[in-house]
């Protein structure tokens, strides 16, 4: 018997030590000094203080901004136990919507985002939620459309906000991976720095 | 479906089969003992241990040696888990797991499921990730690959006694193979946006003048072990669809490149052990070809749209996006499907739960196949092995002459015990579903009402059993019955299927290997490859037919009547 917990035994803690402690922590102090900005969040700074991460969507509900995605998160409401509330974009729990295809709930929840978009047909990003509910990117004709009404809210020209769109807007990777996008937060950082 | 679309797929597919090449020499070597670069290090843990290298072990032995490894490995990790509130590491101050989710957790991180009933950055300390599951991670998937190079070798030569020494096997391949490709990719993770810290999270202050709390980790490191070991569970709640667990399409793609790699090029190592490479490729053909025609479904249909949506007043031109990120498209996302659940990792980068109904079809059906295509890291290999003796069985009933596979005669004894390894999912997948779908108790855990609702409990005692780990997410995974018989899924789909097979190996050993003569059955030609397909179809899938029909299907026809739930 013991010819063989001996060996299970050393084998799993000494893995553990090496495999859960050294390695890792070796590695993140190469990683922390090779790669600081991604390996720290990829955090973004404006006047010394930490406005978000690059990578990650934050929540824009103003008519002055380009909207992100719909977004599924929530936050636990202490009041009203096992019903959590609607935090779009609530980066400390992330989540989908996770309802299937013939769902009335989410048929009803596209409705009432086509109403609230002003009509379709409305590209699909615009109206569905994402699998992280932190989707950063819009599509690009997701941005055009929402173009008009931030002209009017800002007193700003049409053609000098698709101009910016179209200088946001990111190609595939090396012209083939993935689809074109524009990152929401970096447009709306533009977009406050137009004058 | 665009062009570009299948660019993008058979661009990773290519860079998939190359760099197998390669690695797959190199794995034979290691398990040969011929790669030795780390040999002090190996010595040390070999003295600290007690384990002699050279011992050969019969099947029992390696069989036993396993299980006690696991074993450890599970205790230790449901220690971990109970206890993180009161150990370092821990930032956040998470408190200790229930007794039901660390079971759960535990099990499915030993058995290579990473079914994930908690949500990583609400309820896991860095300690937890690092030292508990990143750890089951490399030793789960060294498990599987040692238990494939056993029963290589049972077909190497003839009238063998021992399957090597699993202590040995474990070892090199952790320290050979898992270690220095996770430190390769976890660095150019780390490039791609992957956060590896161990700050606290931070708060940040929106634009919009809100607050938004941005969580970090040592995530990369962990997020490459778990492509590689074809583990899946995610650092982050949403798995790859997590901007910072999956940053851009390339590291999506360099992501389904991690978890295809090894299970394609322990195919080939099969063909080194074997010294016959074309069977190597014969088994690597089936399992290219069922990814391309799954990851073929689920783009066209996700590419298709959801017609109530679309009538609603949606562009058709993005297909459906409910669950889906704008950064991956289309076409990573369908290939991401086919090949996580083809190979029993389980990470997602797109929400299945969300897929349209032919699209979740696939996913489904793919574990239901048995895990092989290319399945898990070790446990693809020796699920195929079993699939190729029924394959072989078939074919010698239709001419009347007595099976061999490479040069090894197949009797009653390999046939059976194939048969019992190739029940163990069914039963558990249908009998656990069967249940929860009647009891209150369980269907208090669905979410989605009509066909949906079922496909969701088929789909999670699937991924248990399958030891994939990925969910139609919106069952609610974590309460005590699910835990529990989740818990059990796992541990039979696993193990119950792993004593049998290891069962064949020693049987096969001992057989004497006999030459190749006119009448033997070529297993390399396009002929066995369409034979051994349509056994893994017919055996491996028929028996799932009335529940898909009852799940997906009837979704698909109900959708397309326009009735919604």
């Amino acid at each position: 018997m013991m010819t063989i917990l001996r060996p299970a035994i050393a084998l799993v803690v000494l893995f553990t030590l090496l495999l859960g402690l050294a390695a890792p922590l070796a590695f993140t102090s190469v990683a922390g000094v090779v790669f600081p900005t991604q390996a720290g969040g990829s955090l973004v700074e404006r006047d010394g203080r930490v406005v978000g991460s690059a990578l990650l969507g934050q929540n824009f509900a103003s008519e002055r901004y380009f909207q992100p995605r719909p977004s599924a998160t929530t936050e636990a409401d202490a009041e009203n136990e096992g019903s959590p509330r609607a935090v779009p974009y609530n980066a400390a729990t992330s989540a989908a919507s996770q309802l299937g295809p013939t769902s009335a709930a989410l048929l009803d929840a596209v409705k009432e985002r086509i109403a609230a978009y002003g009509g379709g047909p409305v590209p699909a990003d615009a109206v569905t939620a994402s699998g992280s509910g932190l989707d950063p990117h819009i599509s690009p004709e997701n941005g055009a459309r929402q173009v008009r009404r931030i002209a009017q809210a800002r007193g700003l020209p049409e053609e000098r906000l698709l101009e910016l769109v179209a200088q946001h807007t990111e190609g595939r990777q090396f012209g083939l991976l993935g689809e074109p996008r524009v990152n929401v937060l970096r447009l709306n950082v533009a977009l406050d720095a137009l004058r | 479906m665009t062009l570009i679309g299948w660019a993008q797929i058979a661009l990773v597919l290519a860079a998939i089969v190359a760099a197998a090449i390669p690695l797959a020499r190199y794995i034979a070597a290691v398990a040969a003992g011929r790669i030795t670069f780390l040999a002090p290090v190996e010595r040390a843990i070999y003295a600290a241990g007690g384990i002699d290298p050279a011992r050969g072990m019969g099947w029992k032995g390696y069989t036993l040696a396993m299980l006690a490894a696991n074993l450890a490995g599970f205790l230790l990790l449901y220690a971990l888990l109970r206890l993180q509130g009161v150990l370092p590491l821990n930032p956040q101050g998470f408190d200790g797991l229930s007794p039901w989710l660390a079971f759960n957790t535990a099990i499915s991180f030993v058995t290579n499921t990473n079914w994930q009933a908690y949500s990583g950055e609400a309820a896991m300390s860095y300690l937890s990730q690092m030292a508990g599951l990143s750890v089951q991670n490399f030793l789960s998937a060294a498990t599987g690959i040692a238990l494939a190079l056993a029963l290589c070798r049972a077909f190497a030569g003839g009238g063998l006694k021992g399957l090597g020494n699993f202590w040995a096997d474990f070892v090199r391949v952790n320290l050979y193979v898992l270690v220095p490709l996770a430190v390769i990719v976890g660095l150019a993770f780390v490039a791609l946006g992957m956060p590896q810290t161990l700050a606290s999270y931070v708060e940040a202050t929106t634009l919009e003048g809100g607050t938004q709390t941005i969580p970090l980790g040592p995530a990369a490191f962990q997020i490459a072990i778990k492509h590689l070991g074809t583990n899946g569970g995610g650092f982050f709640g949403v798995n790859a669809a997590h901007p910072f667990e999956g940053p851009s399409a390339l590291a999506t793609s360099l992501q389904i490149w991690s978890h295809q790699v090894i299970p394609f090029a322990l195919a080939l190592t099969f063909g080194h052990i074997v010294r016959d490479i074309r069977q190597g490729w014969a088994l690597l053909a089936v399992m290219l070809a069922f990814v391309v025609a799954g990851t073929w479904i689920v783009y066209a249909a996700e590419a298709a749209g959801n017609p109530l949506h679309i009538a609603a007043g949606v562009d058709p031109a993005q297909g459906n996006m409910e669950g889906k990120e704008v950064r991956f498209g289309l076409a990573l996302g369908a290939l991401f499907v086919a090949t996580t659940t083809g190979a029993s990792c389980g990470a997602v980068n797109l929400m299945h739960d969300s897929l349209m109904p032919l699209g979740g079809l696939v996913p489904l059906f793919l574990i239901q196949l048995g895990e092989v295509l290319p399945g898990g890291v070790g446990s693809g290999l020796y699920g195929m092995i079993v699939f190729v003796l029924l394959a072989v069985f078939v074919a010698g009933l239709m001419v009347g002459r007595t099976p061999e596979y490479l040069g090894k005669k197949v009797q009653a004894r390999e046939i059976k015990l194939a048969m019992l390894a190739v029940l163990v999912l069914p039963a558990a997948i249908l009998g656990f579903t069967a249940v929860s779908v009647v009891l209150p108790v369980a269907t208090a855990s669905i979410q989605d009402k009509g066909p949906h609702g079922l496909s969701e409990m088929l789909y999670a005692y699937t991924s248990a059993a399958g030891n994939n780990g990925s969910a139609f997410g919106g069952l609610t995974a974590d309460t005590p019955w699910m835990n529990t018989t989740l818990g059990i899924a796992m541990a039979l789909g696993r193990f119950a299927y792993i004593v049998p097979m290891m069962a064949i190996a020693g049987s096969i050993a001992a057989k004497p290997k006999l030459a190749a003569s006119t009448g033997t059955f070529p297993t390399h030609g396009p002929l066995f490859v369409g034979l051994l397909a349509g056994v893994i179809l017919i055996l491996g899938g028929l028996q799932f037919m009335p529940a898909l029909a009852l799940g997906p299907v009837a979704e698909h026809f109900v959708l397309a009547a326009g009735k919604t739930f």
